[in-house]
């Protein structure tokens, strides 16, 4: 690990004010200073945010509920909260990681974590996102665990994280704090495509912190369910996930939310398959069709091709097993 | 409990360290530390804990496994800097003297290693585990364990020792 300088202010305003611009905020610390030790992070800095009062879970005014950004991923998993409104979250977050892990790592970190791509993670090798210009060694290299839509000539990276999918599929908002005040992004926005930028996951600032994530009201606690296909049983990057989330009036859909982990460089969401579902029996068939619109422009790489059936047939698994009620408590 | 005066760890550590204190298996600690050392660093290299196993470094196998405030996390993926006035507990705090904790006496008992090396971490991890309370039955205890690797495969006895033990655990931490 390199050198750096540690400090662990107290106030929001100074950890925001402490930060140089190649220093770097840690909260858990489980993905930077894994990447700090493979020399693939090399801040100079370290401000430590983890005595800022940012570990409250609370209800907000419109019905939602509001989780500080140090909240530890297991608490928000075990939350009664959570637990009872959104039980799409607590299953997506239980199935990423180790229970230690799920013990250190923070909400605002998992949002930030980065992507798990070997090239990215090999300084030996080119990657356009740890050294821009240097080229993709993913494109042409072992590309099984890599994206098939969303991707660009520069990245096919995805991005690893499981809660962030469900987050996504919720509508929730990240609330942040910068030099320049605060704003509030939605999840949809706070996740970038690689495009030719693939340097940057995120649409944060480099020096805005995050300092909670907002979820709204409607948490889909009777029809959901997260599936997520791995290469073990457990402890193990998704290498296709679905988040999804229905509103059901008997057997007709009223709202259907449909989010993708481990395809593309954000959690992907289709806008018109969604609608496709609104009005529709909850069918194996409208599942099935709605599957093919998502994954409609979907490109493989000579190793990850088999994602694209694979995230179809994940799709109308985990849109059969919401519709069924089967997880709700 | 008497605390030991503020040890410096490296004859050239300098203007970079910070003074921290920490419970470590009840014993109070005074320690100038780089921050760049992480706890497992801290405790194997700079305490002479070896108890405490390293494996991947990366948070991939859970040999180092220890419980800080009573919760189990990954001590190769956190700084010693971080952790400024918490208890930790490691593999040696856990016997009262030849009186082994009842996790690590089903251990034996259950003949749930070969090797030993995964040993401390699955010890630690377990413990962490029944505090939590989240694990009823073997596909949960299974599923709560998966941090922890056993590259000799003992996994079967892993889990017989740890429901062994479950009830002797309850309420965390022994006396
Ligand atoms: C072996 C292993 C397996 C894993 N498996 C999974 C898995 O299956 N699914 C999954 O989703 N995740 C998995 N993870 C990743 C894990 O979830 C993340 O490492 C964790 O969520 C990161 O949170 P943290 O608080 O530790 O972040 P840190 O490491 O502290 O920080 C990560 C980044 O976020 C920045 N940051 C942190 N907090 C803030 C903030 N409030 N504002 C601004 N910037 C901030 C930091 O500067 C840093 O750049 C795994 C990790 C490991 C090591
Ligand atoms: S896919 Fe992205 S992260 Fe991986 S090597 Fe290519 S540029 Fe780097
Ligand atoms: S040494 Fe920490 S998890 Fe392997
Ligand atoms: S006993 Fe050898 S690694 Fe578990």
């Amino acid at each position: 690990m390199n050198r750096f300088s540690y400090s662990k202010p107290q106030q929001v305003n100074d950890a925001i004010q402490q930060l140089s611009d190649t220093g770097r905020f840690i909260a858990g610390g489980t993905n930077l200073l894994d990447l700090m030790k493979e020399n693939v992070a090399r801040p100079d800095q370290l401000v430590d945010i983890n005595a800022l009062p940012l570990r409250e879970i609370e209800t907000t005014q419109a019905g939602g509920l509001r989780i500080g950004a140090l909240v530890k991923n297991s608490t928000v998993a075990y939350h009664p909260d959570v637990e009872r409104v959104y039980p799409l979250l607590s299953q997506a977050i239980l199935a990423g990681a180790s229970a230690q892990l799920r013990n250190m790592a923070s909400t605002g970190g998992n949002l930030l974590q980065r992507t798990r791509c070997y090239y990215f993670y090999d300084i030996g090798t080119p990657c356009n996102k740890r050294e821009p210009g240097s080229g993709c060694g993913a494109l042409n290299g072992q590309n099984r665990i890599h994206a098939i839509l969303g991707h660009s000539d520069q990245c096919i990276a995805v991005h690893p994280s499981d809660m962030a999918v469900a987050l996504a599929a919720l509508e929730a908002t990240v609330h942040v704090s910068g030099p320049d005040g605060d704003r509030v992004i939605p999840m949809s926005e706070f996740h970038r495509l690689p495009g030719d930028t693939p340097h940057l996951d995120t649409t944060l600032g480099q020096h805005e912190l995050i300092t909670a994530v907002e979820l709204p009201p409607r948490g889909f606690a009777e029809n959901y369910a997260y599936v997520k296909i791995r290469d073990r049983a457990s402890y193990a990057f998704a290498l296709v996930s679905v988040a999804a989330a229905l509103e059901l009036n008997g057997n007709t859909i009223g709202t259907a939310r449909i989010a993708l982990g481990g395809v593309a460089h954000k959690p992907w969401r289709k806008p018109e398959a969604e609608a496709l579902l609104a009005g529709k029996p909850a069918t194996e068939e409208n599942f099935r069709a709605a599957a093919e619109l998502i994954l409609q422009g979907a490109q493989g790489f000579e190793h990850n091709s088999f994602k694209i059936e694979l995230a179809k047939r994940a799709i109308v698994r985990a849109l059969s097993e919401a519709a069924s009620g089967v997880n709700a408590k | 409990m008497n605390a030991t005066p503020a040890r410096q760890l490296r004859p050239d550590a300098g203007a970079d360290t910070h003074t921290i204190s920490l419970n470590i298996n009840g014993k109070q600690h005074e320690l100038a530390v780089e921050p760049w050392t992480t706890l497992l660093d801290l405790l194997r290299e700079h305490l002479d804990m070896t108890g405490t196993k390293k494996g991947c470094d990366h948070g991939q196998c859970g040999a180092c496994t220890v419980l800080v405030n009573g919760t189990r996390i990954n001590s190769c993926l956190s700084l010693a800097v971080m952790q400024d006035g918490a208890e930790v507990t490691t593999i040696e705090g856990l016997a009262n003297g030849d009186d082994l904790h009842p996790m690590q006496a089903a251990f034996v008992e259950q003949d749930a290693f070969q090797c030993g090396y995964c040993t401390p971490g699955q010890i630690c991890s377990a413990i962490g585990m029944i505090a939590e309370g989240k694990a009823q039955t073997r596909d949960e205890i299974r599923e709560q364990m998966s941090g922890n690797l056993c590259r000799c495969g003992a996994y079967n006895n892993i889990l017989a020792a740890i429901e062994q033990a479950i009830p002797a655990c309850k309420g965390g931490l022994r006396e």
